[in-house]
């Protein structure tokens, strides 16, 4: 009898080990949980984390603000715009060229107003070297990842309107802190967001003239899904609840202007709403933050970023039960991906191919550059397809592989992967004894997987 | 069923008839200069231009009823046929309607609801309204069985667009001039990417760039000026082009949209500048070419409190080139009073935009069958090729 239970228990292990995938080695692992979890191994970061241990290694980066991050603090303490709120940023940066505007005749660009704009380019301009320099040197890696998901989920293109001016904060003060706390929050906090309301035109939605542009997107990309279950009524139900929700001019804060406000019954998915005032707009956020289609399609966001392009479906259903289980705990929904059998599956090794952003700073990692100048690297970034803070429409930059995979764009990998090698970014230095060979690792077809 | 051969010596034939051919385009009697290829050039206005202020219906009232602020006003419309007219900003494109090298379509679109951009845009790029599973575009099977050359569909754009995803095997690329890879390392990159640089090996040896614009066509500043005058260099430098795509965004127009003067305005001038300055670059050559415009969906008729427009559904189409039967408005025009929108608030499609790129594909470029280029969908030629 017992031999036979031991025969049957063999017989097991042995199909499982025939059926089931190799397992990742513990130097793969590592590789893996950097490339996934953060902008890929600096020089020797691989065996690091493969002796300190690959859990140890997650659990911290899972906590963030436990990682000291002085170094980079300490670099980004010269970029004076970062500090500023949008009341200082409006004053400095776009008030002079509005008041200089008005003060001339016709239309011509006078060598005042050039050089105001010419100013106030500094401000996406540090902002971009800000999300260059945590990306390639923070300690927190997952966070930066995690800033790179959230900030392209609630996309907001640096080229409307005043949004230039606004993005500072909204990345500083509305999207970074909440990305570890509840999904409700983080809804919110960008619904109240003056770059949002700019954005998607929510701000100049009133009573007698509703916008639906955010309501749309609201539920189609940022919480629902196009899916999820809503009708072209339910947007125009829920832009006019959102009436009244505007920003402040002078200080560029949000405002609630309850003359402005829809007072009249409404019933968006169902849900009735009458007679209040933006308290009916936090209810129905509130509302779409825990529906589960909003659940199932930020678990499959999340698992296309950091699994496959194309997540298991169980996967997906797996993480969105945590996110509706946790009340949207984003921290917990996050590490259930990464506790998944499916991350750490032989297919998903070195499976995905990088955006151009993290094929850019995982070059920059590979290589230990010294980026003194981040300018070059933006550009770079222009050029490879994805300019940060540049896309223009509300679903952001794809993570998927066929928006990125295409003749010209690896042609402009391959010629940014020479010119890091060879010293030809002004301002970030590589040391190598052999450029050639590094170029053509840096350029080569495995280099754009992770 | 008519194969690409013939198709390319008869409609030579026709050519050197000129029978076909509008006036504009000096007669096309030497088919060497494109190699009797012909050549689709498709250009998305992303963000659903306000079509309904590109062509006006200036003849109906409720036009003018459902936009005080933004209507083109009747004096500032010129006239196509009595009824519609156009913007003033597409006064250099209005000499090839009257020489009937240049239709408009309108209230065609797709038939899916969707006023999603996002979802709007694929549907017109896979083909297939209403089917999200589809995973190449539709231009991309139109070139489906036959022989790949290397730039046969080119995208002047950054990234590959859906429309041309697929077995197509297209290239993306921004700037023709600076594709490939720079400095000696080249050759070994080669090896590893051998699709890439085949492409990279024809631009360099036929040198498109170095072509300047002709026949004193000037190129508006901006990306579509920029992206067509490319198109027209590779047409000229016979690289084997067969389809050409490019895109141009700013037409989502919620709030200050403008009328005869102002944002939509300022992005039609610009618009119908790089198209008119394509058309007289190539000249003679253009008897092989069709330009043809598309944007995801209309605008609503009404206008919105922001002196914008919102998503819509029904738009109008430029179709432009040698064999176009131009000088007309196709489609079926159902009006604008509220009972006659769809949804009680947007202009009604009446047109498929298939049954445009349908006929074009067969017409133009010798698609031998549309079955798999539109699957489940019954193509009704409305005659805008001869």
């Amino acid at each position: 009898m017992k031999k036979l239970l031991l025969a049957i228990v063999a017989l097991a292990l042995l199909t499982g080990a025939t059926s089931s995938n190799p397992k990742l080695t513990g130097r793969q692992r590592a590789e893996h949980a950097l490339n996934r979890l953060g902008f890929g191994p600096r020089p020797g970061e691989v065996e690091r984390v493969a002796a300190e241990g690959v859990d140890k290694w997650i659990a911290r980066q899972l906590q963030p603000e436990s990682i000291a991050d002085a170094a980079v603090d300490a670099k980004l303490a010269k970029f004076d715009t970062l500090k500023l709120d949008n009341a200082a940023m409006l004053d400095t940066y776009y008030k002079p060229i509005v008041a200089a505007r008005r003060a001339k005749k016709d239309d011509e660009d006078t060598e005042e107003t050039k050089g105001l704009r010419q100013k106030s380019r500094r401000v996406v301009g540090e902002l971009t070297a800000q999300r260059i320099i945590r990306a390639t040197e923070s300690g927190r890696q997952l966070n930066e990842v995690m800033a790179d998901f959230w900030i392209n989920h609630f996309n907001v293109f640096a080229g409307k309107g005043i949004d230039r001016f606004l993005l500072t904060s909204y990345e500083r003060d509305t999207i970074r802190p909440r990305m570890w706390g509840k999904f409700e929050d983080l809804l919110m906090a960008t619904a109240k967001s003056p770059a949002m309301l700019v954005y998607l035109d929510n701000a100049r939605s009133r009573r007698d003239a509703i916008n639906e542009n955010y309501a749309r997107e609201i539920m189609e990309l940022h919480t629902l899904g196009v899916d999820g279950g809503y009708a072209q009524k339910d947007v125009t139900e829920l832009a006019r609840v959102l009436t009244g929700w505007s920003i402040d001019r002078r200080s560029g804060g949000f405002v609630f202007r309850p003359t402005l406000h829809d007072r009249g019954a409404k019933t968006v998915l169902g849900v009735r709403i009458a007679g209040g005032g933006a308290d009916e707009g936090e209810r129905m956020i509130r509302f779409l933050a825990h529906h589960p289609s909003t659940a199932r399609r930020i678990a499959a966001k999340l698992c296309q970023r950091l699994v496959a392009d194309e997540p298991p479906t169980a996967l997906v259903d797996r993480v969105a039960k945590t996110f509706l289980d946790s009340d949207g705990d984003l921290r917990r929904t996050v590490k259930a991906v990464i506790d998944s059998s499916e991350f750490w599956d032989q297919n998903s090794y070195r499976s995905k191919v990088k955006t151009p952003f993290e094929y850019v700073i995982s070059a920059l990692r590979a290589t230990d550059a010294r980026v003194v100048n981040p300018i070059p690297i933006a550009r770079a970034l222009q050029q490879i397809g994805q300019p940060l803070y540049g896309a223009q429409p509300p679903t952001g930059y794809s993570d998927k592989a066929d928006a990125w995979v295409n003749s010209g764009a690896q042609i402009n990998r391959m010629n940014f992967a020479v010119d890091l090698a060879s010293n030809k970014l002004p301002g970030v230095v590589v040391k190598t004894a052999d450029a050639r060979k590094l170029a053509l690792q840096l350029g080569g077809p495995e280099f754009q997987k992770q | 069923m008519i194969n690409r051969r013939t198709f390319i010596k008869s409609s030579g034939l026709t050519l050197v008839a000129g029978t076909l051919l509008p006036s504009v385009f000096v007669r096309m009697a030497d088919a060497a200069t494109t190699k009797g290829r012909k050549v689709l050039v498709a250009v998305f206005q992303r963000g659903a231009v306000d079509g309904l202020n590109v062509v006006v219906p200036y003849g109906e009232k409720a036009y003018y009823d459902a936009r005080p602020s933004i209507a083109i006003p009747r004096n500032e419309v010129i006239d196509l046929d009595g009824f519609f007219g156009v913007h003033p900003a597409l006064a250099p494109l209005v000499p090839y309607f009257k020489d009937k090298s240049a239709a408009f379509v309108h209230a065609v679109g797709s038939p899916d609801a969707t006023r999603s951009h996002f979802d709007a845009q694929d549907f017109m790029e896979s083909g297939t309204p209403g089917v999200k599973i589809t995973e190449d575009g539709f231009l991309s099977r139109a070139l489906g069985g036959r022989k790949p050359t290397p730039l046969r569909a080119v995208a002047l754009s950054q990234t590959m667009p859906r429309i041309l995803s697929g077995k197509a095997n297209a290239v993306a690329m921004p700037d023709i001039a600076k594709f490939g890879v720079r400095g000696e390392v080249s050759d070994a990159f080669q090896s590893m990417y051998k699709d890439a640089f085949e492409a990279t090996r024809i631009l360099k040896s036929a040198d498109p760039a170095r072509l300047q614009p002709e026949n004193g066509a000037v190129y508006p500043p901006g990306p579509l000026g920029n992206s067509l005058e490319q198109i027209a260099q590779l047409i000229k430098a016979n690289v084997g082009l067969e389809i050409a795509f490019t895109d141009v965004g700013g037409w989502d127009t919620h709030a200050g949209e403008g009328g005869a003067q102002g944002q939509l305005a300022n992005n039609l001038r610009n618009f119908a500048g790089a198209i008119a300055a394509f058309t007289k670059d190539l000249g003679s050559r253009m008897g092989d070419v069709v330009l043809v415009t598309m944007s995801e969906f209309g605008r609503t008729v009404r206008e919105n409190g922001n002196r914008g427009t919102d998503h819509g559904h029904g738009n109008v189409m430029l179709v432009l080139g040698g064999g176009v039967r131009g000088g007309k408005v196709y489609g079926e025009w159902r009006g604008l009073t509220p009972a006659q929108l769809f949804e009680g608030r947007d202009l009604a499609v009446t047109t498929d935009f298939r049954d445009v790129f349908g006929e074009l594909l067969v017409k133009q470029l010798g698609v031998a069958s549309l079955k798999d280029v539109f699957p489940r969908y019954d193509v009704k030629p409305r005659g805008v090729m001869g």
